[in-house]
């Protein structure tokens, strides 16, 4: 009896999920609603780890109860520790979620709702989550050990070396585009950057406050900063009012990226616990409560979608960056979908939490559905707009043009009407001199999270309010990636140079720390500075520079993956990795060859350095022309050393399939768990 | 209702967890020493040691 009402649940969650994403992939001509994507993705997440990830755990990884894990057997109250699989699901989640699920499928609604929808839903499910479950699952077994150590025992040294060499080239390019996100998202915003700087007094008085008041109640003084912010969030708007203040506050780009890079310098170079740390709960607190917040608000508003499934775009010359639906979907939207840098933290600190194995499939593959999730409210923020109005908020300049009646003109053309007094009004609703060319996805984020909470909470009054809440939202916690992210590459980069001299790896020694600080920061300075000064907005370099590097250390995580499920005699299974590893190697390598080589100027870097050579010299045409080659010398560099772990890895296979090779798993010895008597 | 509290209590330990409280509880029942500003500012000397290499994702 049992069986047969769960047959025929499942079997009602399977019809019901078909429908919605035939409502989604099918419906033509007429705007839907947002439910059908809440709909479509609660019955794909629900069949997927039901089933897929059940099968992924019984049949290839064999979880075992009964086998102690590193929490239990190497316990010392501070990295290992035995912990709440709810409490390590949110913790984990916590650590995966960033500024990538809210940014990526914003810029990649430029095709339309239907291409970012489905890649979100069947990325996720049979990539991401998949990716994050093993590899978790891999590091228990093998006392927590990283990524780059697990590819060096398995795959070869080289894979721990260029596992290393892509985890710092996406820091690099990965802070460079955060640092341009919040450029875009605050220059000349008076009321943005004064909410943002304001987050910096109430961090500090939050760290005297944990430090000296009430030592170690943080969620207490996360609460309180939370207050002080909205109250800043609040005055913002009379700071915008006032000629003289806002004056103060209103900022170029150029002004703002050098900014950024002192804050970005200080933050690695200054001792955390005054600013840094306070700022980064902060950002948490803000980040679970409003992630939470408009997961409620789609639910229950469930808006109208008013971009179509699929645009124009799809043909590559779309104004947010130029490309065609594939591969750039696919590299635009990673951490939704699937993101290499997940593999970090499954491998990180997250396995030394985790009590029972049986618990990786919820924490690995049930948190990325969770993230999968943010990033699909980002499209349903993203698409509730008018098309002309998304596209205005997100076309650069050298594209639309500078003047808002020629912007309104040319986006108007396209067949997504909207004009300058429309966007005025808009800015002026939420208290912006402007929303023409705010590239960078996140003020597009914001507008959308604004209509959706306005409509229920304030109406037009208060969508001022709720978008400079967004936006202060979205800066805070790319600001935190971004000071942790510069403090982890300065550590790695100290690591690696104390081989070559043994103090410049001790992190207490200031020379040491001061210059390798200034390397990080002025690497990814340098393409931030490149991105301000570009003329398509920055944004069409670098987001996919970043894609791709992302991707290509997916691939490196599922090539890991894939080398252990065949050691573990599991060759016949190895499809569930080897699949979205060869649509992993098919997008990034298309794209890099597109990026590198494609004769279109604004798709191919090469392509644009030769139209820039061609046409009159100066000192910014020769530094443009230099920073194409630079960006297409990085892209080749980095699927090269790709295509090496892909060579590595396949030699790998084939020796241990043919019986050339002896099959060696090093994974740590089985010890019997405790907790399982204990807890009877 | 028992469910209720308990869900609530999980939801407490993780924000919790998330938020170092339990990490600086632990770290005082280790030292054996009582909260206060200078057992503070040896967690958090410690914590940082290992929190600062972590990557945060994108």
């Amino acid at each position: 009896m049992n069986k047969t009402l769960a047959i025929l649940g499942w079997g009602a969650v399977a019809a019901l999920g078909a429908m919605a994403v035939g409502v989604i992939a099918l419906r033509r001509g007429e705007p839907i609603n947002a439910m059908w994507l809440v709909v479509a993705a609660s019955c794909c997440y629900a069949l997927g780890y039901r089933f897929y990830s059940r099968f992924i755990a019984t049949k290839i990884l064999v979880l075992d109860g009964l086998r102690a894990t590193p929490a239990e057997r190497l316990e010392n109250g501070r990295d290992y520790l035995v912990t709440n699989k709810w409490v390590v699901f949110g913790h984990h989640f916590a650590a995966i979620a960033g500024p990538g699920p809210l940014v990526g499928p914003v810029l990649a609604a430029q095709f339309g709702y239907l291409p970012g929808t489905m890649w979100v839903l069947a990325g996720a499910v049979f990539a991401g989550c998949v990716q994050d479950f093993v590899i978790l699952l891999f590091s228990v077994r093998r006392d927590g050990k990283s990524l780059t150590e697990m590819a060096k025992d398995e795959i070869g040294r080289l894979g721990g070396f260029v596992a290393y060499a892509a985890v710092i080239s996406i820091l690099v390019i990965l802070l460079a585009v955060c640092a341009l996100i919040v450029v875009n998202a605050l220059k000349s915003s008076p009321w943005g950057l004064f909410t943002i700087a304001m987050t910096m007094p109430i961090a500090l008085l939050m760290g005297v406050y944990l430090r000296r008041i009430r030592p170690g109640k943080v969620l207490e003084v996360s609460a309180l900063g939370f207050v002080l912010v909205l109250a800043a969030i609040w005055g913002g708007q009379y700071v915008s009012q006032n000629a003289a203040l806002a004056r103060v506050f209103t900022l170029s780009a150029p002004a703002l990226a050098i900014l950024i890079m002192a804050y970005g310098f200080a933050a690695s170079a200054l001792p955390v616990w005054l600013l840094l740390a306070p700022r980064d709960y902060l950002s948490t607190f803000v980040k679970l409560g409003t992630i939470g917040l408009l997961g409620v608000g789609i639910v229950a508003l469930h808006p109208t979608l008013h971009m179509p499934a699929l645009t124009r775009f799809v043909d590559g010359t779309g104004p947010v960056f130029a490309g065609k639906i594939f591969p750039f979907a696919f590299i635009t939207i990673a951490c939704g979908a699937i993101s290499g840098f997940h593999s970090l933290i499954s491998s990180g600190t997250t396995p030394k939490l985790i009590a029972r194995e049986t618990e990786t499939r919820m924490v690995g593959y049930g948190a990325m559905m969770a993230e999968s999730a943010v990033a699909l409210m980002a499209i349903v923020a993203a698409c509730v707009m008018k098309p002309g109005i998304y596209f205005a908020i997100n076309s650069p300049a050298g594209i639309v043009g500078q003047a808002p009646a020629a912007a309104a003109a040319t986006i108007s053309s396209w067949g997504f009407p909207v004009t300058a007094a429309d966007m005025q009004a808009l800015a002026h609703s939420v208290g912006e001199q402007t929303l023409f060319n705010r590239t960078g996805g996140a003020p597009a984020f914001a507008v959308g999270m604004a209509s959706i909470f306005s409509h229920s909470l304030g109406g037009e009054t208060l969508m001022g309010l709720w978008y400079h809440f967004a936006l202060m939202f979205e800066a805070l916690f790319i600001l935190t990636v971004l000071d942790a992210g510069t403090r982890v590459a300065r550590f790695m980069v100290q690591d690696a140079l104390a081989h070559v001299y043994k103090p410049l790896g001790r992190t207490s020694w200031y020379p040491s720390i001061l210059a390798t600080s200034a390397l990080i920061v002025g690497a990814w300075g340098y393409f931030l500075w490149q991105g301000v000064k570009d003329p398509l907005g920055g944004i069409n370099s670098l987001w996919p520079l970043f894609g791709i590097a992302n991707q290509l250390l997916a691939i490196v995580a599922l090539c890991v993956a894939t080398t252990i499920i065949i050691k573990m005699h599991r060759a016949k299974y190895a499809s569930v990795t080897l699949v979205p590893l060869a649509w992993l190697v098919s997008v990034t390598f298309t794209a890099s060859w597109h990026k590198i080589f494609d004769a279109d100027p604004r798709v191919g870097f090469l392509a644009q350095a030769k139209i820039l050579a061609a046409g009159p010299a100066s000192g910014a045409t020769s530094r443009l022309i230099f920073n194409n080659r630079l960006d297409a010398a990085v892209t080749g560099i980095l699927i090269v050393m790709v295509t090496l772990v892909l060579i590595e890895s396949a030699r790998q296979w084939w020796g241990i399939l043919s019986g050339a090779s002896e099959v060696r798993v090093k994974e740590s010895p089985f010890v019997r768990t405790r907790l399982a008597e204990e807890r009877g | 209702m028992k469910r209720i509290i308990s869900g609530w209590n999980t939801f407490l330990s993780a924000l919790r967890e998330i938020f170092d409280e339990t990490a600086y509880a632990r770290f005082l029942k280790r030292a054996g020493v009582a909260s206060s500003s200078s057992a503070y500012a040896a967690f958090r000397r410690e914590l940082e040691e290992a929190k600062v290499r972590r990557p945060k994702c994108c």
